[in-house]
């Protein structure tokens, strides 16, 4: 299964992922390495995660189909619900594996970067639910634009310590996280929260998130008398929940995966964090992947208005995917994907994040045959981004 | 021959390295700052390619990175700033960087490039021994450059033992649990790590860094390696200097007499 999208021995897709790390993480990344696939293939793994994601997380997520705006597209959409999960979107799937992974491991204390804060507040809470020590890096720029994040990861009992250097957004809060690992290598576990980062961080948390697509196949079954839609729609930052939303469908070819990255104020605009469109091959926080960078290798401060597409990279699993093309990325500008996080909440009384907007937006650039089944990963909920929603106030 | 294999044939105690960051505090002052390390009566001069996203570095070499990038640094301007280089400095000479700007550069050019103008070894944090096996270490071998690995209280004696056999020049001890400038001090704790390094019996000379930053700290050091590398404590000198000359050749005096 997943020939063409499979994780090799040495933790690449294709020319993409490796483990490019200080020899000071070495061990770390050794024991996650060794261990991973043996833990996450255990029953007492297995049970634990299962019942968590169903009675904590509250899952399986709902596979809605939004009829006002199937009927305005001309398409039959479904949103696969993940704003429904506890803390309000798919994060939780991968904090909630890797905290019990971590555990396994015997580990004692967890560290994490967070860019909208939605990866942070997933980790506090599980770190809360578990009784570990959590601490989460976050640049200082997404500290003031996502204050009540903030506040829910304080409430849950986690530190959160601004990263001051760069742009002051996940890359940097990223670059500090690593650096305190390397502090602090033992006894702590250190809970990335996307698809990125040095093997098998990538696949890891694919397969985390790979629930998604795992209940998108059966309800699908259900409602459609089929496991396959036509087409499924994801935004991609990092891009964990389109990993998990493409995930059992790689090996399939007609199923379209759709990745929406955010352009920004334009693609040319140099305002922009489409990677597939602007990034050259490079290494980023361990992994050879498609990398917004200068020419001399200098990486490019990206932008979006939704801090968490704000990345100047991609998982190496996606750059693979753009390379054999497979998957077919668009690029949403911040205008767009505010009218669009809109318009959802006019047609379907659900307000997205505004990640999510982006692959909301994608149906605008798209081509698709009428009455496509189609699937829109709804991967969080809006309430994080009603100050952003406010200070722009086209509504 | 190589002049890091030249240096360690000859001197095998108290080996002092320097880094500093190209292009900080100003644009132009990287060879004068490798020309006044040389006087002071350092060993080796290890020269920092700066990068946008150093993962292993602290904030004093964060700061200079940003401060250098700032000016105007690339590697296309560090070469073009070492072209006559030898002209004018003899000791070993050593490029540390992260691995994405080489890679940007193009990995066969830069070696090629680092052979050209004299340089001798190389320190690629961020480029782990298996990638180095499988795509570099021939590359490196042909142009005749060093390779430089990293050990840390965490690794094991199996890997020590396999960075040994696939290092050349020297190995590069990182004193504790750290990314670089977190530390002042020696503990007993780490003279424990030196000491069970130092009955290995490698092959490689062994240089500790991170945490070294006076008189005290080298002797210590050099006590249970061959020597030792000063990183952020010189960049904090230089950041202040009015005078670069005449502060490098006091601190260096200093640390070494």
């Amino acid at each position: 299964m997943n020939d063409m999208i499979r994780v090799d021995e040495k933790g690449f897709y294709g020319k993409f992922g490796g483990a490019y790390i200080p020899e000071m993480l070495h061990p770390n990344i050794e024991e996650l390495r060794d261990n991973y696939e043996q833990i996450m293939a255990s029953e007492a793994f297995q049970k634990e995660f299962r019942s968590l994601l169903k009675d904590y997380v509250g899952r399986p997520t709902p596979l809605y189909l939004a009829s006002r705006l199937s009927e305005k597209y001309g398409a039959k959409i479904y949103l696969k619900r993940e704003d429904l999960c506890h803390t309000g979107a798919h994060k939780v799937n991968n904090t909630v594996g890797q905290i019990i992974m971590a555990k396994m491991l015997g580990k004692k204390r967890i560290i994490a970067e967070t860019g909208a804060g939605q990866h942070g507040v997933a980790t506090a809470t599980v770190c809360a639910l578990m009784g570990m020590d959590c601490t989460v890096y976050m640049g200082a720029l997404d500290i003031q634009r996502q204050r009540p994040n903030v506040e829910r990861m304080k409430i849950l009992g986690a530190k959160v310590v601004p990263a001051t250097s760069g742009s002051q957004t996940l890359k940097d809060a990223t670059n500090e996280a690593m650096r305190q690992w390397i502090n602090n290598p033992v006894d702590t576990h250190y809970i990335i929260g996307s698809v990125v980062g040095p093997h098998p961080y990538p696949e890891m948390v694919a397969r985390f998130q790979s629930v998604i697509s795992e209940e998108m196949k059966w309800q699908l079954l259900e409602k459609e008398g089929r496991e396959n839609p036509d087409l499924v729609i994801a935004c991609v930052g990092g891009g964990s929940n389109a990993a998990g939303a493409f995930y059992h469908y790689y090996n399939s070819p007609e199923v379209r995966l759709i990745a929406a990255e955010a352009a920004g104020l334009g693609v040319s605009s140099g305002k922009s964090a489409a990677t597939t469109a602007l990034g050259t091959p490079g290494i980023l926080h361990g992994s050879k992947t498609l990398l917004m960078q200068t020419e001399d290798g200098q990486v490019v401060e990206p932008h979006s208005i939704s801090a968490g597409l704000d990345y100047p990279g991609i998982g190496p699993v996606h750059a693979h995917l753009f390379d054999i093309g497979r998957g077919e990325f668009v690029a949403v500008e911040d205008e767009d994907a505010m009218k669009a996080g809109i318009e959802l909440s006019r047609l379907e009384g659900i307000i997205p994040a505004i990640e999510t907007a982006h692959a909301l937006h994608a149906l605008n650039m798209i081509e698709y045959q009428k009455d496509a089944v189609i699937v829109i990963n709804l991967s969080g909920r809006g309430d994080k981004d009603l100050d952003t929603y406010i200070k722009w106030g086209g509504y | 021959m190589n002049r890091i294999d030249q240096l360690f044939q000859k001197k095998k105690e108290r080996v002092l390295s320097i880094y500093f960051t190209a292009g900080f505090p100003k644009l132009e002052d990287t060879l004068p700052i490798m020309e006044s390390i040389e006087a002071a009566g350092a060993d080796i001069i290890e020269i920092g390619v700066p990068y946008s996203d150093p993962i292993a570095d602290g904030p004093t070499i964060q700061d200079s990175n940003m401060i250098a990038l700032n000016n105007g640094m690339s590697l296309k301007k560090l070469f073009e700033q070492l072209q006559d280089m030898r002209k004018t400095v003899s000791i070993p000479v050593v490029l540390m960087g992260y691995l994405n700007p080489i890679i940007q550069y193009g990995m066969e050019n830069f070696c090629k490039k680092c052979q050209e103008l004299g340089i001798d070894g190389l320190i690629l944090p961020d480029l782990p021994m298996q990638q180095y096996l499988d795509e570099y270490k021939e590359l490196f071998n042909q142009y005749g450059l060093r390779n430089t690995f990293l050990i840390s209280p965490q690794t094991s004696e199996k890997r020590i033992r396999e960075i040994d056999e696939h290092s050349n020049g020297f190995i590069y001890m990182v004193s504790a649990h750290s990314i670089t400038g977190a530390r002042t001090g020696i503990s007993e704790e780490q003279i424990a790590y030196f000491q069970r390094v130092q009955s290995m019996g490698l092959k490689n000379p062994r240089l500790i860094g991170f945490g070294i930053s006076d008189a005290g700290t080298f002797y210590k050091a050099s006590l249970y390696g061959n020597g030792a590398i000063i990183g952020s404590a010189f960049i904090k000198k230089i950041k202040e200097s009015k005078d670069l000359k005449a502060d490098i050749l006091a601190y260096i005096r200093s640390v070494i007499s």
